[in-house]
């Protein structure tokens, strides 16, 4: 996939590639907390929203190197996933529970960024056309590859970790049965506090990519409902919990996306509600996902 | 501190907000406290209600207040089918599975609507909709007084049904013990479906009341289902009294948190509310701890 853009000139197809790792990015995030933790966000772009925010602001309002921006918009969207998993696991939220707890937490920053000067307020930010590698801005959209596969790469890195460390079994013994893992002297609430955080973290990754690939950002778009549905849609697509189920969803989504696309034209609303069907026959018919059933086939 | 010329009216117009808010909430709380499900979906189906009621009235000249007799049992009917033909066969019996399927289905109908009905705000026009009654010095919309007074009807109606038929005796015995209520000879399925659709259908009557004062859009049931989310859990899921008064109490805290902070920012106060009540009660004010 590096050697792509050795090859393949096509916009269209560069986009394609762009959008379907930009999508695996956003679907690994989310599958370090719900797949290998068990905890089902419903606001991820709370995350999302303050990666994209750190780096459209810092460097729009304040001056900062795009790519300076990249540690400081992890770190905050790391601090961000502990403050809400601290309140919410220090209190025993679970399922049902934590699902609504996030996604308010991403209505309260949707208004929070809707209302307050420094964020733009609803006009949003703009980040200034600046091209060259040294300001995370690229002639060709190959370059933009580059850097969303790297984020990718650190996103399968991080979920084959979790799968193969001590950590990772911690997690996962959390997910399958909280109480024998407490019973087993695992400190629940640390496991899950550092699963909210690493995914927290590579969320804001994604926010960071979209403000520079796009150059704008507003609330909508940062802590809307439609980043949080896209990070789900992934991994229970392609399997949840899975090393490569998130990017598998996202390679199937990508290409269902065009289909869609190509054949309704530019009606409005199609292409979700293709999304949200898949999310229902997915849940009903293969609720491990595609990557579930190819292995019980295989 | 405000005088009270501004403040009683803000207090009645949130009052009858609120009750459209806990008429809402009634059928959510219905919903969970005997499903133990939380329905995503329930702010769509809220939306897809409000068209039904916009077209009744501009296809057929449907008074929105008679659209309830059609209204009312549709809902019913969709919701049972939507839960015996789609979310009760997905869950396999997880409720992560029914949290995402109500999800998948509140986008899929929202998307509908964009797709069939454009993101145009619609509005409908009664002889009633600008009518004002005063009550003492505040000057209160005649479409949302009879909405709080529909929204205690349909309230009483629905505790009626719950405490004195069969239906209510049988929904009262799948939310405490489903094992028990199977082996008394209960189908259980269909008194799952059954809650369901009457949830639905509380709906239906609060998209009658609603819309004389109110718009449609795609859009418009995130607004409410946050917010009935909240009532849900600040009343204490599946308590009936508790959604009620969670409702108004939610009523009057948005309209005077709007006269404090502005329209836009006042609604950060519910979600606060939200979150703390999760946080910090999560039994609500009138549960108890389950």
């Amino acid at each position: 996939m590096a050697l792509l853009p050795l090859f393949v000139t096509s916009g269209f197809v560069l986009n394609a590639v762009i959008m379907m790792l930009y999508t695996a990015l956003l679907g690994l995030s989310w599958n370090i907390l719900a797949g290998f933790g068990g905890q089902f966000s419903f606001g991820h772009a709370v995350f999302f929203g303050t990666g994209a925010y750190a780096a459209a602001v810092l460097q729009a309002k304040l001056g900062w190197n795009a790519w300076a921006t990249l540690p400081a918009a992890l770190a905050l969207g790391a601090a961000v996933g502990a403050f809400i998993g601290a309140l919410s696991f220090r209190y025993g939220l679970r399922g049902s529970y934590f699902a609504l707890v996030t996604l308010a937490f991403a209505e309260v920053f949707r208004i929070l960024a809707n209302n307050v000067d420094f964020t733009g307020a609803g006009v949003g930010i703009m980040v200034r056309l600046n091209a060259g590698a040294g300001n995370f801005q690229f002639a060709s959209k190959a370059g933009y590859l580059y850097v969303v596969l790297a984020f990718a790469l650190a996103g399968l890195v991080v979920c084959w970790w979790l799968r193969n460390s001590r950590y990772g079994a911690w997690l996962q013994a959390v997910r399958d049965n909280e109480d024998s893992a407490k019973a087993l002297g695992v400190n629940v609430f640390r496991i899950k506090l550092g699963a909210i955080a690493l995914s927290g973290a590579l969320m804001a990754a994604g926010g960071v990519f979209y403000a520079q690939y796009f150059q704008y950002i507003d609330p909508g778009l940062a802590y809307g409902p439609g980043v949080s549905i896209e990070a789900l849609l992934a991994p229970i697509v392609g399997g949840l919990g899975t090393l490569w189920g998130p990017v598998l969803g996202a390679v199937l989504l990508q290409i269902l996306g065009e289909g869609t696309r190509g054949l309704f034209e530019n009606a409005p609303g199609v292409s979700l509600m293709v999304y949200g069907a898949l999310l229902v026959l997915m849940v009903t018919l293969m609720p491990s996902g595609v990557l579930g059933v190819l292995r019980r086939r295989a | 501190m405000f005088e009270l010329s501004i403040l009683w009216p803000a207090l009645l117009n949130g009052l009858t907000t609120g009750a459209v808010y806990a008429l809402i909430a009634l059928g959510l709380t219905l919903i969970y406290g005997v499903l133990h499900i939380i329905n995503f979906a329930h702010g769509a189906a809220l939306m897809m209600a409000l068209y039904g009621v916009y077209f009744l009235q501009r296809s057929f000249g449907l008074d929105p207040y008679v659209s309830l007799v059609v209204m009312v049992p549709a809902m019913f009917a969709a919701g049972y089918l939507a839960y015996r033909y789609v979310i009760g066969v997905a869950s396999h019996g997880r409720d992560e599975n029914i949290l995402l399927v109500t999800l998948g289905v509140a986008i899929v109908l929202e998307n509908l609507a964009l797709f069939l009905f454009k993101s145009d705000t619609r509005t409908i026009d009664t002889a009633y909709t600008f009518t004002t009654v005063p009550i003492g010095p505040a000057m209160i919309a005649l479409p949302k007084i009879v909405a709080f007074f529909g929204a205690a009807v349909t309230a009483g109606v629905l505790l009626v049904i719950m405490r004195t038929t069969d239906l209510g005796r049988a929904i009262r015995a799948c939310a405490k013990e489903r094992q028990g209520a199977r082996l008394a000879g209960i189908d259980v399925e269909h008194v799952f479906a059954m809650s369901f659709g009457i949830g639905l259908a509380c709906l239906g009557a609060a998209a009658c009341f609603l819309l004389p004062a109110y718009y449609v859009n795609p859009m418009v049931g995130n607004g409410f289902v946050l917010i009935a989310f909240t009532i849900v859990v600040l009343g204490g899921m599946g308590s009936f009294a508790g959604a009620l008064l969670g409702g108004l109490l939610i009523g009057v805290v948005e309209s005077i948190g709007g006269l404090w902070l502005g329209e836009s920012l006042g609604q950060i106060g519910i979600f606060l509310i939200f979150i703390a009540v999760l946080l910090f009660r999560p039994q609500g004010l009138f549960g108890v701890r389950a």
